[in-house]
């Protein structure tokens, strides 16, 4: 079996490949969410998942609460946007049946960006005097190093965030297991931070993507891609950016359905029918 | 004429944007139409001078480094302005992202809000940042936040060139003073009393004698508001541009 074979999948495949506990880096839903992985995830269930949000969670994640998948949120924010709080997050905090690590969004970019280099942690100026610092025991504040003689300069150092796996859709990949993402690069950070990558596409293209100049630069090298699954319209429907627009109704109707248990029961049920057919 | 008669969003937009003059960047959350809108209406004000950024744009966002480059961005002072709201924001412009409740039980919160967002950085780096919040009661603006997700003031030996610069509501505009980390009421909308502040407002500040009204649009203002930026608007903020000006 050659690399390239081992790297296409299916999605029902690529989903099995994600093992209870697993620690997971997912995108904010406007850029590129693998909805069909999160559908049978959904419907295994996965468990005790560790989240990371990179940087703030919306309707993929609250599903994946809802559905009993998660141990563990790592977010700057959890929330529908303009479909309101979040409701399945709401009220698993409420339960008890979740925890939290409440972050800020460009902690958790340079959480991700040591892994990047391979440190142990990566400073960020602000934060101190805010009460995440007192929830967040991992982070910590040093005086900076390089400071001048003598002179207190605190400075927050933030440990290094390590995903098993990151879990995106993008609008396609090639035959050699390379990605494009065009301007999406918090999926390049999240690929080159996890110790996998597993993707779904909208399309697999013949010619590969890093001998076209233009497309090479907004493309992840094969090098980090560890599972490729076709999944045509696959980010619905969150949406994908410059592609397909987020289904407002569909969108509107889950966050009507999962204000309450019952109603998020009914909903996944409706949903797990229609996005899974029989294999 | 009744179709001219300004409306309250806009009334905070009339606010807002002339905080903006001068600058050179500002730069707009994704779920912020009010000072999206005040920010395009400097823009257009300033001849095009002025560099808006707007998360969620496709047609105002410059940024082809993903998420980060935001925050990189107002790390190295490009970005002049900004703007915050909060669950709660308290008299000493300390804001509350993360929820209302007892701390002590965290992350229980009585009532959970969605997280602190960039706040807990941007409020840090970005030299005027703008706190808005529609709602002006007891409720929203409170004497002390529960949860501090960013701080109002800091000690002097943290650095710190940002801050708050005003807080921007439904009722009227105050400045903030960052050596006494205090407000002062500097204007009242239109119909509004320096008593319907007061009891409006949880937490203590300062006041003149004699508060002027907020400035209103000029006629020609609010038409560009309403035709040309009202169309900008609906390209990022479709719902609210909808339901203000019908577009």
């Amino acid at each position: 079996m050659t690399a390239q074979s081992s790297i296409m999948t299916t999605t029902a495949q690529l989903a099995a490949r994600i093992p209870n506990g697993a620690k997971i880096a997912v995108p904010p839903d406007y850029s590129g969410c693998a909805m069909t992985v999160v559908a049978h995830l959904m419907r295994r269930p996965v468990r005790d998942l560790h989240v990371v949000a990179v940087p703030q969670a919306g309707f993929q994640v609250d599903q994946l609460i809802g559905a009993g998948c998660v141990a563990r949120v790592e977010a700057a924010a959890v929330t529908l946007g303009e479909f309101g709080l979040a409701p399945r997050f709401t009220a698993a905090l409420k339960a008890g049946t979740i925890e939290i690590l409440d972050a800020t969004c460009p902690a958790l970019q340079a959480g991700l960006q040591a892994s990047e280099k391979g440190i142990p942690f990566m400073p960020l100026r602000g934060i101190i005097g805010s009460d995440l610092l007192r929830v967040r025991p991992d982070w910590k504040v040093i005086n900076n190093p390089i400071a001048e003689d003598g002179q207190h300069d605190p400075i927050v150092v933030l440990p290094a965030i390590r995903p098993d796996i990151a879990l995106f859709h993008a609008a396609k990949a090639d035959r050699a297991g390379n990605v494009w993402i065009g301007v999406r690069r918090e999926l390049m950070l999240m690929a080159h931070a996890s110790k996998q990558a597993f993707v779904t596409v909208d399309e697999i293209v013949d010619d590969n993507l890093l001998h076209d100049p233009a497309l090479a630069a907004g493309t992840i090298p094969a090098l980090y891609i560890h599972a490729i699954a076709l999944a045509p319209n696959g980010a619905a429907p969150v949406g994908l950016a410059g592609h397909y627009a987020p289904d407002r109704k569909a969108l509107k109707a889950y966050a009507d359905a999962a204000k309450t248990d019952e109603g998020f029961t009914k909903w996944q049920r409706h949903m797990l029918a229609i996005a899974l057919e029989p294999a | 004429m009744t179709d001219m008669q300004v409306r309250p969003a806009e009334i905070m937009i009339a606010a807002i944007a002339p905080m903006l003059q001068d600058l050179s960047h500002v730069a707009v959350g994704a779920q912020s139409p009010i000072p999206g809108s005040a920010a395009l209406l400097a823009r257009h004000r300033s001849g095009g001078r002025l560099r808006v950024s707007i998360l969620g744009s496709q047609k105002h966002n410059p940024f082809t480094d993903g998420g980060r480059e935001l925050f990189d961005c107002a790390g190295q002072g490009r970005i002049d302005a900004f703007f915050l709201s909060g669950g709660q924001i308290d008299g000493g412009a300390n804001v509350n992202l993360v929820g209302v409740g007892d701390i002590a039980n965290y992350p229980r919160a009585d009532q959970r809000f969605p997280g602190s967002f960039g706040s807990s950085y941007l409020y840090f780096v970005i030299p005027r940042v703008i706190l808005f919040r529609e709602e002006h009661t007891p409720r929203t603006l409170v004497k002390t936040v529960d949860f501090i997700s960013a701080p109002g003031t800091s000690s002097p030996d943290v650095y710190r060139p940002g801050g708050p610069y005003a807080l921007v509501t439904s009722l009227c505009v105050f400045t903030f003073d960052k050596k006494r980390a205090r407000f002062t009421l500097k204007s009242l909308h239109p119909g509004v009393s320096k008593a319907d502040v007061r009891a409006a407002t949880g937490f203590d500040y300062d006041e003149s004698a004699d508060v002027p009204q907020t400035e209103l649009f000029s006629r020609e203002d609010l038409t560009v508001l309403r035709t040309t930026i009202a169309s900008e608007v609906a390209e990022t903020y479709p719902g609210f541009a909808a339901r203000l000006w019908n577009v």
